[in-house]
């Protein structure tokens, strides 16, 4: 049995990769697996992980709710919580496949879910606090029960082992969305774990992340003030939830949050242009606590989109391709050129630049979403 | 010798260059393996694809060719011997370099050139037809950066160019004056002497890639040098850059 994150520190070379369709296509899951597996040495076997989106268009209006239990006991008691809360629209197991090299697995199930009306409308919050809210409700009070991802027509599927074992095992090429991301782990400072695998997810914010953020236990004192729990010693887990606090709870851009999370340098910012500097100066006196220190890249996932960034050093690598209405963004060349021998550009984002893709007006239309 | 690089892990790769007899080596479909080349001496490589992380890393004597791009840590502690890169590189480009040159097509990462170092007939090359990331030349103790910046973007360099700088030289060919340089480091326009040092790289890049037939100008050029009324001079032995 493994120790759950959180209960043991150890002192992250990661992989991550990412790929979009602006036209909204679908994109099958064996090109993401195709595309991290070339960046093995990366990992070290101990986490990998994937998120899709577009990949239940049939129950598009629901959340999916991919949850871990430990032990028969987790699983009625978090049915038991759903059903209270939740109308289900169906539920099965995640079908899996064995696989020689991923062993010891928590049983894996799946639920779509509405909030059931009078309970959301007693709780006076609105619908994606009221589902945040018991997600941590769930992670933090039934034991043995872990919701892993819980967002609209997306899905995370991760565990411990090398990410194209995890892809294999979770059948990932039965699914297609308009985009993946995936991770590969090399855990520096906690055990791996099945929940503590990258992909983190809240809503239908997922962030994958290759690095180490020294500023973490004051990023979470900050969040922690704000409500959110954090238990998994992980810096992914704590950058998550400053994504969704700053997004979703305070309405910022994802360009505004990128010069939060990833600030210019005072120095730099006083050689912008007089806007910039009023704006860049704003968001680091409101935010200050929130600034990431340390090497990170990271991939957000997000309801009709994606943001590549990386700390304002650059202290990791990444690269972005583009070809057509596809946009690749990976730690390294290789992870792109498996999918895409010749993209039309290729280059490397600056530290603190988010490079951001969204679907174009029709796919939007056409997936009938709505977001920033 | 042929090597196809398709299907081998870097291990397998780098087992089947270090095994071959012949001096002439090409590797194609190459993409992504690790370490190929490395600390290798009295070869010829030709690397077809994306050449992975630390290529030529401790590279003694060989020559490398990359008909493609290379990715991060590319001639990282090279100490003799010539890589040439049809292409872009990625981050840490000629990381402590000691001696041996680089000459890249396009743009390099950040942190190019850290802690390149010089001594007697050792000078490192590192020349790039493109641009430069941010910490170009980070504490850079000898030998010689070029960035031609053939695409004449506005600033060639990102920010933090040759913090800490003790050595060597960095020439930028760039219009605008270079913004925040840090104290260590003096600026000018590149004069008569050290276009006549220029010149020899100029020409080898060019026999590399024949298509950069953009003509030079020593005017247009900047020539970053250390400060010597720099609080660093005394810390560190003097070497002549």
């Amino acid at each position: 049995m493994f120790l759950r994150e959180g209960e043991e520190r150890i002192p992250s070379g990661c992989a991550i990769s990412g790929i979009f369709s602006k036209e909204g296509e679908a994109i099958g899951g064996e090109s993401i697996i195709r595309s991290i597996s070339t960046m093995h040495e990366r990992s070290n076997g101990l986490g990998g992980g994937f998120a899709g989106y577009g990949i239940y268009p049939q129950y598009k209006e629901l959340y999916a709710f991919h949850v871990f239990y430990e032990q028969p006991a987790a699983k009625s008691a978090c049915e038991e919580f759903i059903e209270r809360h939740f109308d289900i629209g169906n539920l099965s197991k995640i079908p899996t496949r064995k696989h020689p090299a991923i062993t010891d697995e928590p049983m894996i199930w799946r639920y779509f879910v509405s909030p059931l009306p009078t309970r959301l409308q007693a709780s006076q919050l609105d619908e994606r606090e009221f589902v945040v809210r018991c997600v941590n409700r769930v992670n933090h009070t039934i034991k043995g029960a872990y919701i892993f991802s819980s967002g609209k027509n997306m899905g995370v599927f991760k565990g411990v082992g090398y990410p194209e074992d995890i892809g294999q095992f979770y059948r990932l090429e039965e699914y297609a969305g308009y985009c993946w991301t995936a991770h590969g782990r090399y855990p520096t400072n906690t055990p791996g774990w099945w929940g503590g695998a990258h992909p983190f997810a809240l809503l239908d914010y997922s962030v994958v992340h290759n690095g180490e953020i020294s500023s973490y236990d004051a990023n979470r004192r900050t969040i922690e003030m704000m409500g959110y729990k954090c238990t998994l010693q992980t810096d992914t887990e704590v950058i998550t939830y400053m994504i969704d606090y700053l997004v979703r709870r305070q309405g910022l851009t994802l360009e505004e949050t990128a010069k939060v999370i990833a600030a210019s340098f005072w120095q730099t910012i006083s050689h912008k242009t007089p806007e910039e500097q009023e704006m860049e100066t704003f968001l680091r006196c409101a935010y200050g606590s929130l600034l990431i220190n340390g090497p990170f890249s990271i991939l957000l996932g997000f309801e009709g989109g994606m943001m590549a960034l990386q700390d304002r050093l650059k202290l990791r690598s990444m690269v972005v391709a583009e070809k057509g209405d596809r946009v690749y963004a990976a730690s390294e060349e290789c992870a792109i050129r498996a999918l895409e021998a010749h993209p039309d550009r290729l280059y490397a984002p600056r530290g603190g630049e988010p490079v951001i893709v969204r679907l174009n007006a029709a796919a939007e239309k056409e997936a009938g979403r709505k977001c920033r | 010798m042929h090597i196809d690089a398709a299907g081998k892990d870097f291990l397998q790769l780098n087992e089947a260059v270090r095994a071959c007899p012949e001096r002439e080596i090409t590797i194609t479909g190459c993409n992504g393996q690790r370490y190929i080349g490395d600390g290798l001496a009295g070869k010829r490589l030709a690397v077809y694809g994306t050449a992975g992380n630390a290529l030529g890393a401790y590279l003694c004597g060989s020559e490398i060719e990359v008909f493609g791009n290379a990715q991060d840590a590319l001639g990282d502690t090279m100490d003799s011997g010539r890589i040439v890169v049809h292409g872009r590189a990625g981050d840490a480009v000629g990381y402590a370099m000691r001696g041996g040159s680089i000459f890249i097509e396009g743009d390099i990462g950040y942190r190019a050139g850290i802690h390149m170092k010089q001594y007697q007939s050792k000078c490192p090359v590192l020349i790039a037809g493109g641009c430069a990331g941010s910490f170009l030349g980070e504490y850079q103790a000898g030998g010689t950066i070029v960035l031609l910046n053939l695409q004449k973007e506005a600033a060639a360099v990102g920010n933090f160019c040759g913090t800490g700088m003790h050595g060597g030289r960095i020439f930028l060919r760039q219009q605008a004056p270079l913004a925040d340089l840090p104290e260590q480091v003096k600026a000018r326009r590149a004069k008569e002497a050290d276009w006549q040092a220029l010149l020899p790289l100029l020409e080898e890049f060019r026999g590399y890639f024949r298509e950069a037939k953009t003509a030079l100008s020593p005017e247009e050029f900047w020539v970053l040098s250390p400060n010597t009324q720099n609080p660093y001079r005394r810390l560190y032995t003097p070497n002549g850059g």
